[in-house]
């Protein structure tokens, strides 16, 4: 009774540096933004204006036109992620985790190579290897007899914001086929061997065992595609510049923001409505991760072992 | 060999400690997007000045050239802008200046080497306050290559017929891809294609002040025809002009791939270097014979003084040589087609400049329409050009719908226009 148990300061103090560094470039920045969003700027004075900047976001054709534009362009971005990137990511790990699959570990590397790229360089040799002019990709259709395939894709408003998305899952497709990858690989064998017994192998293995047991890494694999897609905006902006041509045809909201945010050209930056589409973006995401975490990850859980 | 590297150190120590107390040498940084000028700058502008004015080192600092407005805003906020600002012309030089980030210079000596047109674009509307140095500005045209004229037996066109006519020999040929533009980037549309053309239509000064006065609208005759003409030219570009980027033009016609490039004079200097044949130029042919010809003679540079430089002294002094006719001279010659704002008669060795400069004499000079007033609002009437004239050349838009679109977007904002 008489020693009561001592204030434990070390818990503060290793928590501290984590914390504040966290604090200072994360959630200070992050609340900042949103109270950017508040004010506007009259005659070089910072004004409170409460939502208005919403308001004129979501209310005036100039700027919701653009943020519908870039929010639908964004969903298609997503969506073409999530039905060629995340389905060729699975192929590719349930084919390396193969046993009897020679050089693994090269096809491995060389397909996750792209993605320790940086995205400038993506960018130029993509657009390189398409330019109509200089670009290979014609002469090498021409090889094959199917020049007349080719288009300047990257300047078409129907194909352009497709063409970048699957840049995109070139660039990023090692990402899903690492996690799932793992996931196989941690497959226990007596499960399987089990499965044989019943009579299940090959093919249905895969999809009656396999595919179940990794459903939750494929769960996280969208949500890293979701937030990584939303929040895209190097590759459109190295590829296309910040009006994200043709036509705003690959107007997403990172760029959006960043050309509201900023400026462009004769456009002076506007750092308050460039907060508004910052916070909406955050939303979007947030409600994203939302319905993920409550509606699919907890039934998910359920389906476990 | 442990002896040896600690010497070392001490040695570099000695030296850096040395040179640190011998440089009293003040340093100026210059903010610019002219990262073409790069070599010209460190090679022969820099020297000259520091010849001339020992204890004063020069450093220019070039940005991407679309992003030049942002970068430099986001730095002067955060105060780490360099002392030299190189200066837009009008609305973001002036915001810069009320906003007190650009000093006055209104009291430099050197200012009364130029005109009071020269100075317009970087004052106050009122005219009362300078606040930056004008260099020099930039007149549009069409560059040609004049052995594929002469292998084609073409003449210099003068009129818009003639302009067709040659391009649909140009094209017939095969050889050459008789114009070389893209419209990847957008802002080749609109200041190589409509702010090039158009001031023959619109009659350049008169029109561009009023439209700015209201008295004239996008959707008149006068500013919906270049976009007319910009809808003819999409059949005369190369394979794949929708991807087609401002350095991939560039490159087909230094290349000797294409005949005709929509310029502006600013190309001459990286043009010269890289060309095999023999370049020619010529002013945006008129509408009929005889007609009256406007250029694009755009004051596009000049350069003045971070408000919060700590060396405004130096600056000073470095400014006051920009405009003095030394640098005039430099300037001019060692960037052909960048033309002295300055009253100084600067003569040009250049012949491409020469011919480029020439049409001030035969020509009634203007500037760009959208920059002056026009793109202060949201939308940004350049910006929505760029979009418009792009589209227009792909075909995409109509030229009665762009002029709608971009009337309705300047008359969204601006009073003169409602």
């Amino acid at each position: 009774m008489a020693n009561r148990r001592p204030i434990r300061w070390h818990i503060g103090v290793f928590l501290a540096p984590a914390v504040l560094v966290y604090t200072a470039v994360m959630i200070y920045p992050l609340f900042n933004t949103m109270r950017l969003a508040l004010f506007t700027e009259i005659d070089q004075q910072r004004v409170y204006v409460g939502l208005q900047n919403f308001s004129a976001l979501f209310g005036q054709a100039v700027w919701s036109d653009a943020f519908w534009n870039a929010l639908g362009n964004n969903f298609w971005f997503f969506l073409i992620h999530m039905l060629v990137q995340n389905p060729i990511g699975i192929g590719l790990a349930a084919i390396l985790s193969h046993k009897r699959l020679r050089f693994a570990a090269f096809y491995r590397s060389a397909i996750f190579i792209p993605a320790i790229l940086s995205f400038v360089i993506v960018g130029f040799a993509w657009k390189l290897i398409l330019s109509p002019i200089w670009g290979i990709a014609p002469s090498m259709l021409d090889m094959v007899g199917l020049k007349s395939l080719f288009a300047p894709w990257l300047g078409k408003e129907e194909y352009a914001l497709t063409t970048l998305a699957l840049i995109s899952v070139w660039q990023f497709v090692g990402i899903p086929m690492m996690l799932i990858y793992a996931a196989l690989l941690s497959i226990p064998e007596e499960v399987l061997e089990a499965g044989e017994c019943d009579g299940i192998t090959g093919m249905s293995a895969f999809w009656k065992i396999k595919l179940p047991l990794i459903l939750p890494s494929i769960g996280i694999i969208s949500v890293l595609t979701f937030v990584g897609n939303f929040n895209a905006f190097d590759l459109i902006y190295s590829a296309q510049g910040a009006l994200a041509g043709p036509n705003f045809s690959t107007d997403i909201l990172g760029t959006f923001m960043y050309r509201t945010f900023f400026g462009f050209q004769l456009q002076l930056g506007d750092p308050h409505m460039g907060s508004a589409i910052a916070t909406a973006m955050f939303a979007i995401i947030l409600i994203g991760v939302c319905i993920y975490l409550f509606g699919i990850q907890t039934r998910i859980r359920r389906y476990q072992f | 060999m442990k002896t040896s590297t600690f010497t070392a150190t001490l040695l570099a120590t000695t030296l850096l400690t040395g040179s640190a107390l011998m440089a009293a040498d003040v340093t100026l940084e210059i903010e610019s997007w002219r990262n073409d000028d790069l070599t010209l700058w460190q090679e022969k502008i820099i020297p000259a000045f520091e010849a001339a004015n020992p204890g004063i080192k020069v450093k220019f600092n070039p940005s991407a050239p679309a992003e030049y407005p942002a970068i430099l805003n986001a730095k002067l906020e955060a105060g780490s802008a360099g002392d030299l600002i190189t200066c837009k012309p009008f609305d973001h030089s002036l915001g810069l200046y009320e906003d007190g980030r650009l000093a006055d210079l209104s009291d430099i000596a050197a200012m009364a080497n130029f005109s009071d047109v020269a100075k317009s674009a970087w004052q106050t509307d009122d005219g009362t306050q300078t606040f930056c140095v004008p260099m020099a500005s930039v007149i549009h045209g069409f560059i040609y290559n004049k052995d594929a004229f002469e292998e084609l037996g073409l003449t210099v066109p003068e009129t818009e017929a003639e302009f067709f006519a040659a391009l649909d020999t140009i094209k017939a040929d095969g050889n050459y891809i008789p114009m070389s533009m893209g419209t990847n980037d957008q802002w080749e549309a609109a200041t190589m294609g409509y702010n090039n053309i158009g001031p023959n239509y619109w009659k350049g000064e008169e029109g561009r002040l009023a439209l700015i006065a209201g008295d004239q609208k996008l959707t008149d005759a006068a500013w919906v025809a270049p976009f007319e003409q910009l809808a003819k030219w999409g059949a005369y570009m190369g394979d794949g002009f929708e991807a087609q980027t401002y350095p991939d033009s560039q490159n087909l016609f230094t290349l000797g791939r294409a005949a005709i490039y929509p310029a502006g004079s600013w190309e001459i200097s990286g043009f010269n270097g890289l060309v095999d044949f023999e370049m020619g130029a010529f002013s945006p042919p008129v509408q009929n014979a005889g007609d009256e010809c406007y250029i694009s003679d755009h004051t596009d540079i000049a350069i003045g003084m971070n408000a919060a430089t700590e060396h405004a002294d130096e600056a000073r002094i470095f400014l006051e040589w920009v405009g003095s006719e030394e640098f005039a001279t430099i300037y001019g010659n060692a960037l052909p087609g960048f033309f002295s704002l300055s009253s100084f008669d600067v003569p040009m060795v250049d012949p491409l400049a020469q011919e480029f400069v020439s049409w001030r004499g035969k020509c009634n000079s203007t500037i760009r329409s959208t920059y002056q007033i026009l793109s202060r609002g949201t939308p940004n009437l350049e910006n929505e050009t760029w979009n418009a004239s792009a589209q227009v050349i792909k075909g995409e838009e109509t030229p009665a719908a762009a002029g709608e679109r971009l009337q309705a977007g300047l008359a969204s904002w601006y009073a003169p226009h409602q």
